[in-house]
């Protein structure tokens, strides 16, 4: 009759007498399988058990060939070449046609008793085509030997995995789903060798043959079907931003810095996606009129209940300007810069009259601000859900925080030796200090009310000083801001430049100074409140963030209370102090400017003019110890996350005021994503490079600075032509130092923050 | 990057004779497409990669089926897998016979379970396989001791060692045997959310 399917050379000896023949017929010729009532009832207790089990639907193939059975075939002739291998034989053939017949559940994880139960539970089954044929095969010689031999390669059964499927999770669902899920894409799930799968590949290729013409035709479509969809994926995953730069982080530094480079890829799509939103609805109508390319026209509606003195914004235009009136111009907003569409005040226009209907810009510019805003929100949540999945399992990972870390703690993308170094390091940090989170938790658990009570006064006097802090530099931003208004107001022609830029960023140099010192007392302090280690780093982390966003907070507040303050009768007209800010929105929008540029210069001046020393002196100076320590750069992960979080809610706020602050920030996100990326992955380049001269890595974390320092010498040598910010070798690498276990910027971060999910 | 390897290579002129013999490899290689969760561009790519590792032992021309083994020596030293771990238990893992020398299925096979677009459940079933070092098809404490003291590469004191073992069976032993069953070992992999961005080689 047919051909055995995968056997190419052997035809099969075919003693087996009619019925049983006819029988196998429908196992081996046609995939649809009779729905047996009987069957599904008498299905035996192992798959019933399975059943039970909540896991992802079905592959419905049985497992592959017996362990035993293809075995000689499989193991003997594994020394042979690959197309015998294919054929597999004679027993290997039969095995197949006897594992497609199978239908019983297979209990997972017992591959020694595997025929056995699998007999039994076919013989248990009352299926009316598969236990003949079954119980007729267990009675052929070649089976029988195999049984027998079986027994005395069992180890290297195991070992091969030619048995199961490990998606013997999957639940076997028989009736009818043969046939749809057994393709190809299946097929590749299975815990099988190649060989293996290559066997059932052509087993089932052949079976196609006796296929009706319309199941043959709906598998080859749905395969066609799948074929393309997942080519499709793959090209949509090559319009990807940056996509190669960020999986060559991943791969050699790992998810934690990944996630955060993925995290500033998706803020630049959301700025430019809001920047899109703002120019579709409030600019293109305005740009299309007042360029002449359609034909419309402004309308300046006079409004009737305020005050026309509310309305009036004198642009301040100097007879005589110094040069440098348009570098400050430019750094502040002001000037010539506040007459551009940047700032809400040049949006006078009360509509724009097309032909057939008038457009309502005010509207149009209320809307958009809430559509941003909504879209924002929505992606952010979008983005964040599957962080928040994680962080709930997460949240109950105390009962599984060992497991998570012994078996999914290592990253297997890392092919860095100093990045292997550090995420053992990492590791052994992480299980030392749950093991003495858990010590300490005996330990709060038999303390005594007296030390309790030292305890909590202790945590609620640095509590207060905490507070303290957070109030001492809210009011120096609070003071920092007033003096900056007030004396910005005076002719600016009359400072001198510096004093100019001094005074105009003073409370961004106030936010920006506040930011960078509290961390630092924040874990001083925290070290002395005696909590778990686990906790002390969340509470840090908190603090940080709040401070972060707080101290925003106070600048609008105190904006707001300069605007509407006023001595005496002034306010009660427009609600605000019109004559010394007479378009307030503007006034605000370049504050929110001024933040933004800080931002930017102070990261790339920390980038330019801190690493890049850092790195010379590491490079030549080497031999001082006090070099060496300080030396390493640490990209940390919660330091740099908090960063751009707080630029974009500069961004957020400052959008409504200055329309085109969102395409600013994605270009300084552009220019950030650039200014970090492109050091991590030279100082990568050089050190293998360098490995590869040397013919030998470091064997351990010691020599990281004189590989620093060896890499950023032999770079220098090999590239005369040098920019600064070409050989700029910072030596980006997540270090763990014992004395900041206690720190925010400390280690666990790239555990504890996600920053990208999240 | 590999063509400038592969220009700066000693035998440039056999590798461009042996690259026109792609195309019939290619047709064989088609083979393996619907078998691993490679594309026929990757598994070419794989292909030179394996033949690299040994380019004297493995031939260019793969259409005759070679049975041809890269002793495990060359394949732990590849990049992806010089600094791991397990990546001794990994090539046993994947070998024929378990002694880690691989043929061009078993490799890649390894690399077809630790892409990023194998499913869970067969990551789980290949990482409990890694981790049960004494392969009795149960991770006992030994193996765990064992996975702990290669992870923090025999930092910890024993004394931590053990008390770690005994918190992870705590956690993930469901029926109590005093080791991790298969079973076991899945359901907590269900629950670990790193697992399978971690559990994945880049190549």
């Amino acid at each position: 009759m047919e051909p055995v399917p995968g056997s190419s050379g052997s035809p099969p000896a075919s003693p087996i007498p009619g019925p049983g023949r006819r029988a196998a017929a429908p196992s081996v010729g046609s995939w649809p399988v009779p729905r047996d009532p009987a069957r599904r009832g008498s299905g035996g207790p192992a798959r019933r058990a399975w059943e039970g089990r909540r896991r992802p639907a079905p592959a419905s193939m049985t497992s592959a060939p017996e362990p035993g059975i293809p075995a000689p075939g499989g193991k003997a002739g594994r020394r042979r070449q690959l197309p015998e291998r294919v054929s597999g034989g004679l027993s290997g053939a039969w095995g197949a046609v006897m594992s497609e017949s199978s239908i019983s559940a297979l209990p997972p994880g017992r591959p020694s008793r595997q025929p056995f139960i699998h007999q039994e539970s076919l013989s248990l089954d009352s299926s009316c085509f598969s236990s003949p044929p079954v119980n007729f095969l267990q009675e052929l010689p070649s089976y029988r030997s195999i049984a027998r031999k079986r027994t005395t390669i069992l180890s290297r059964d195991k070992q091969s995995g030619t048995l199961l499927k490990p998606t013997d999770s999957y639940n076997f669902q028989l009736e009818g789903e043969l046939t749809e899920d057994l393709d190809s894409q299946s097929i590749r799930k299975y815990a099988l060798n190649i060989s293996e799968k290559r066997r059932l590949r052509d087993i089932q290729e052949t079976q196609m043959k006796y296929l009706s013409e319309w199941d043959q035709w709906k598998r080859y479509s749905s395969k066609s079907w799948k074929r393309f969809i997942e080519k499709a994926r793959e090209m949509t995953t090559h319009l990807e931003l940056w996509r190669e730069d960020i999986r060559s982080i991943e791969g050699k530094f790992g998810t934690g810095i990944q996630s955060y480079f993925s995290f500033l890829r998706f803020l630049v799509l959301l700025n430019l996606v809001i920047f899109l939103i703002i120019f579709m609805v409030v600019l293109l109508p305005v740009l299309l009129t007042r360029y002449k390319i359609t034909n419309s026209s402004f309308i300046l509606i006079p409004s009737q209940d305020v005050d026309i003195q509310c309305t009036v914004y004198p642009i301040s235009s100097s007879g005589l300007i110094y040069f440098y009136s348009y570098v400050i111009d430019l750094l502040s907003g002001t000037g010539f810069l506040e007459d551009t569409y940047l700032f809400y005040g040049h949006y006078t226009i009360d509509g724009v009259k097309f032909q057939n209907f008038t457009y309502d810009l005010p509207l149009a510019y209320l809307l958009s601000t809430i559509a941003y805003l909504a879209l924002s929100l929505v992606w952010i949540v979008k983005r964040s859900v599957e962080g928040f999945k994680i962080n709930l399992i997460r949240s109950e990972e105390h009962f599984q925080s060992y497991c998570n870390k012994v078996f999914a703690g290592w990253d297997f993308c890392i092919t860095n030796r100093s990045m292997a170094d550090l995420k053992h390091s990492s590791l052994r940090y992480e299980l030392r200090a749950d093991l003495e989170e858990e010590r300490i938790r005996q330990k709060i658990a038999e303390r005594t009310s007296e030390e309790t009570i030292r305890i909590y006064s202790l945590r609620l006097f640095l509590n207060c000083i905490v507070l303290a802090v957070l109030a001492a530099c809210f009011y120096a931003i609070y003071k920092a801001t007033i003096f900056s208004q007030e004396h910005m107001k005076k002719e600016i022609d009359k400072m001198v430049f510096g004093e100019n830029l001094l005074i105009l960023y003073l409370p961004s140099i106030v936010i920006t100074l506040a930011n960078f010192i509290t961390p630092i007392i924040f874990a001083k302090i925290i070290h002395y409140e005696d909590y778990s280690p686990g906790f002390e780093i969340r509470l840090t982390i908190l603090r940080c963030v709040f401070m972060r966003l707080a101290t925003i907070c106070v600048l609008v507040f105190t904006l707001g209370s300069k605007i509407t303050s006023c001595d005496n009768y002034l306010c009660e007209l427009c609600g605000y102090n019109q004559k010394l800010y007479p378009c307030w929105e503007t006034q605000v929008g370049q504050e929110m400017y001024k933040l933004m540029i800080f931002d930017l210069i102070i990261i790339l001046a920390v980038t330019l003019f801190v690493d890049f020393p850092r790195k010379i002196l590491v490079t030549y100076c080497s031999s001082w110890k006090l070099f060496q320590c300080w030396g390493e750069q640490e990209f940390a992960i919660p330091d740099n996350v908090l960063g751009i979080v707080y630029g974009q809610t500069i961004c957020w706020i400052g959008a409504f005021f200055s329309p085109l602050l969102p395409a600013i920030a994605t270009l300084k996100f552009i220019i950030i994503f650039y200014v970090k990326e492109h050091p991590v992955l030279q100082s990568l380049r050089a050190i293998h490079q360098l490995q590869h001269h040397l013919g030998s890595g470091p064997q351990d974390s010691e020599h990281l600075p004189q590989l620093a320092a060896d890499a950023g010498l032999w770079h220098h040598f090999g590239s005369l032509r040098s920019a600064f910010f070409h050989d700029h070798l910072p030596h980006y690498v997540l270090l763990h130092r014992p004395g900041r276990s206690a720190q925010a910027g400390g280690r666990p971060a790239p555990r504890a923050a996600e920053p990208g999910k999240s | 990057m590999s063509l400038l390897y592969h220009m700066t290579s000693p035998s440039v002129l056999s590798r461009i004779l042996a690259r026109s013999i792609s195309l019939r490899q290619s047709a064989l290689f088609s083979k393996n497409k619907d078998c691993t969760f490679f594309t026929r561009k990757e598994i070419m790519r794989l292909f030179y990669r394996y033949q690299d590792l040994a380019p004297q032992l493995v031939p260019l021309d793969y259409t005759s089926c070679p049975d041809v083994k890269v002793p495990y020596e060359l394949i732990g030293s590849m990049p992806e897998l010089k600094d791991n771990p397990f990546r001794q238990r990994i090539a046993q893992v994947f070998s024929e016979d378990g002694d880690g020398h691989m043929t061009l299925d078993n490799f890649l096979d390894m690399f077809s379970v630790m892409s990023e677009m194998a499913p869970r459940d067969l990551k789980a079933y290949y990482a409990f396989k890694i981790y049960d070092f004494n392969n009795d098809d149960y991770i006992c404490a030994w193996d765990l001791e064992q996975t702990v003291t290669k992870l923090t590469r025999g930092e910890l004191s024993t004394e931590e060692v053990s008390l770690i073992c005994e918190k992870v069976l705590d956690e993930a032993d469901g029926d109590h045997d005093g080791r991790l069953s298969l079973e076991d070992f899945q359901n907590m992999i269900l629950r670990a959310p790193d697992f399978l961005s971690t559990f994945h080689i880049r190549i």
